[in-house]
């Protein structure tokens, strides 16, 4: 098993049901829920990584709260967002991205 | 007029800075990066989730709303979310200029204010120290604060199984998280071993007694870690993560009181995650751009009434020392009553001092229990990344120290790169200073002058006219 969100059904917070939303990742349709961070959707995907470092080697989450700056990610065409700090919207066009493609 | 004090940071401490600013008759601003108040502690659920029932996952909600809605609702508060303070002006006469972008995290376009207040209350918080280890830089292995923001935040789970490692009473709360998520949690490692925990712990039951709710919440963890049959194992560690471009494996061994391993104790266990922490980096690329001076190069250094070294300037919560929720918010308190000029000999500044005092006393007593071992660096490999953002290894960062460029920390840095990339030092700063001292000295792992980041085109953009008066996002 993997990374996954709790089931709003049974989730003690009383979350309402979930509104779904639809980003897409290098091209492909990725299916996320409303409120959930571009992080949240991409590793609730099942995707764990999504930038690379300077040696290609793969990254993702580390922190979780914008100090590690390894989560970056395209969004509709702006370098350098941290993944773990934006809220996904509907129709977000997202690229992952590497350490030297600058 | 009254005073005008800006509070950042919207977590306990924050909260607490505005509530006290404003019950001195100040006028106040409080901005957070983040889209909703509470911080690290008191992580709000996305809007979106339209939770019913959020307090199911805290410890004092209740007190939490109470404070919140008092404050945000107030006629002299101007409560700005999704506000990061870039940068900070040292100005010849009273407190810096406050540089505030609005808008989407990272976005581009945000708008730019500069705020001039009479009284600044700095309460950003902390973030995970992680030690480094061969295969940290793993996907799947995450700081047990990123395990806990998404469990708490998103209802995310970071992985199933998990193992938890580390040190500290941080442990346990992430533990119950999890497990309250439905993740299978496979042990919760502290590295010291059981004689210095229970001695940190045990030392001065008065002062235990003292902040029984801080101690209560930490028993409910450790029940709840006994119910579901998890194992604390105390003076064992992570040492190695491996995996084919994730983590898949966990090498746990036996540490000795100074965190060497015990030969021949080594253990792999199969993960999907691995959540760790080595206890808290507070955030002080603002008080240092303020100009405050520190204590012991780790804290902000702050007087009896949370005042740092620069006048107007004020700081509370984990920047003055990492003392839990409670301190933050009673620091906060005492800090927002100065900076909104109450008066010192106030009868309730006096008692928040004395409840201030006495969290401080137990934040040195966790400190006691959870001290990192110095001979962590054991653990590493000359291939051992370092500094996850440029890749530095451990073997290029010793050898340059010990070459011919060596001399400063600042040559070792522009030589190997290290501390160069994205994150500004924040992760591998502490970390760097630690190998390289007694090597190369000097440098600051601290100074960030842009303290979060700002696109060229906005800081093309003039600031925007700062309102005054009072406006409200939510
Ligand atoms: C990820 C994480 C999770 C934690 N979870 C727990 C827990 O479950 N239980 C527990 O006992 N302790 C937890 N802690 C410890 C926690 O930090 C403290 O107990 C408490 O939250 C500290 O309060 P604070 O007000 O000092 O800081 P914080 O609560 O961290 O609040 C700081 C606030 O300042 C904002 N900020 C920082 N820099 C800027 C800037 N430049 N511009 C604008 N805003 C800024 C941040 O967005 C944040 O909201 C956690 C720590 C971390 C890092
Ligand atoms: S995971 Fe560290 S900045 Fe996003």
């Amino acid at each position: 098993m993997s990374a996954r969100l709790v089931p709003a059904a049974g989730d003690r917070t009383g979350r309402r049901p979930d509104v779904p939303l639809r980003i897409t990742v290098d091209g492909e349709p990725v299916d996320g829920v409303a409120g959930q961070t571009l992080a949240g959707v991409l590793l609730a995907a099942g995707r764990r990584t999504w930038r690379r470092g300077p040696s290609g080697a793969p990254r993702g989450v580390f922190c979780g709260i914008g100090a590690c700056f390894d989560c970056l990610l395209t969004v509709n065409g702006v370098r350098d967002v941290r993944a773990c700090r934006r809220r996904a919207r509907d129709g977000d066009a997202v690229a992952t991205q590497s350490r030297d493609a600058r | 007029m009254s005073r005008h004090v800006v509070v950042v940071g919207s977590g306990p401490a924050g909260l607490g800075a505005a509530a006290g600013a404003l019950r001195a008759g100040a006028r106040v601003t409080l901005l957070d990066a983040a889209e909703d108040p509470g911080g690290q502690y008191h992580r709000m659920p996305p809007a979106a989730f339209g939770a019913a029932r959020p307090g199911r996952l805290h410890h004092g909600w209740r007190g939490f709303e109470r404070l919140r809605d008092r404050v945000l609702g107030h006629p002299r508060c101007a409560w700005w979310p999704e506000s990061a303070v870039w940068s900070v002006d040292r100005t010849e006469q009273g407190p810096p200029h406050v540089h505030v972008l609005r808008g989407e995290a990272d976005g581009a376009g945000r708008e730019r204010h500069v705020l001039r207040p009479d009284g600044l209350v700095l309460a950003p918080g902390a973030h995970d120290r992680v030690l480094p280890f061969p295969g940290w830089e793993l996907p799947g292995v995450y700081t047990a604060g990123a395990a806990q923001a998404l469990a708490k935040g998103e209802r995310l789970v970071v992985g199933d199984p998990v193992l938890i490692a580390g040190s500290g009473p941080f442990l346990l709360p992430v533990a119950a998280s999890l497990i309250e998520a439905g993740a299978t949690v496979l042990e919760v490692l502290e590295a010291n071993p059981a004689a210095t925990v229970a001695r940190g712990w045990a030392a001065r039951p008065w002062e235990l007694a003292a902040q029984a709710g801080k101690a209560g919440e930490l028993a409910g963890y450790a029940g709840l870690l006994a119910r579901h049959r998890v194992p604390y194992r105390t003076g064992r560690a992570v040492i190695e993560a491996r995996g084919d471009g994730r983590v898949e494996e966990a090498v746990t061994a036996r540490l000795h009181h100074d965190w060497s391993v015990v030969p021949g104790t080594e253990r792999t266990v199969p993960v999907d995650a691995l959540c760790v922490t080595h206890g808290f980096s507070p955030q002080l690329e603002l008080p240092v751009a303020a100009g405050c001076r520190l204590r012991g190069g780790a804290f902000t250094d702050v007087d009896d009434d949370q005042r740092t070294s620069v006048p107007g300037v004020y700081a509370a919560g984990e920047i003055t020392g990492i003392a839990g929720a409670p301190a933050a918010r009673t620091e906060g308190l005492l800090a927002g009553w100065a900076a909104g000029g109450g008066d010192p000999g106030d009868r309730a500044a006096a008692a928040l001092r004395r409840r201030r005092d006495r969290a401080r006393a137990f934040a040195g007593r966790l400190a006691a229990a959870h001290p990192v071992g110095a001979a962590w660096p054991g653990w590493l490999r000359p291939d051992t990344i370092v500094c996850r953002c440029e890749e530095t290894d451990y073997g290029t960062l010793l050898h340059a120290a010990d070459g011919a460029a060596a001399g400063s920390a600042r040559a070792v840095r522009l030589g190997t790169r290290a501390g160069l990339g994205p994150c500004q030092a924040r992760v591998c700063g502490p970390t760097v200073a630690e190998l390289l001292r007694g090597r190369a000295g000097g440098g600051d792992p601290h100074r960030r002058p842009v303290a979060q980041p700002i696109r060229l085109g906005e800081l093309a953009n003039p600031p925007v006219d700062t309102p005054d008066k009072k406006e409200s996002a939510r």
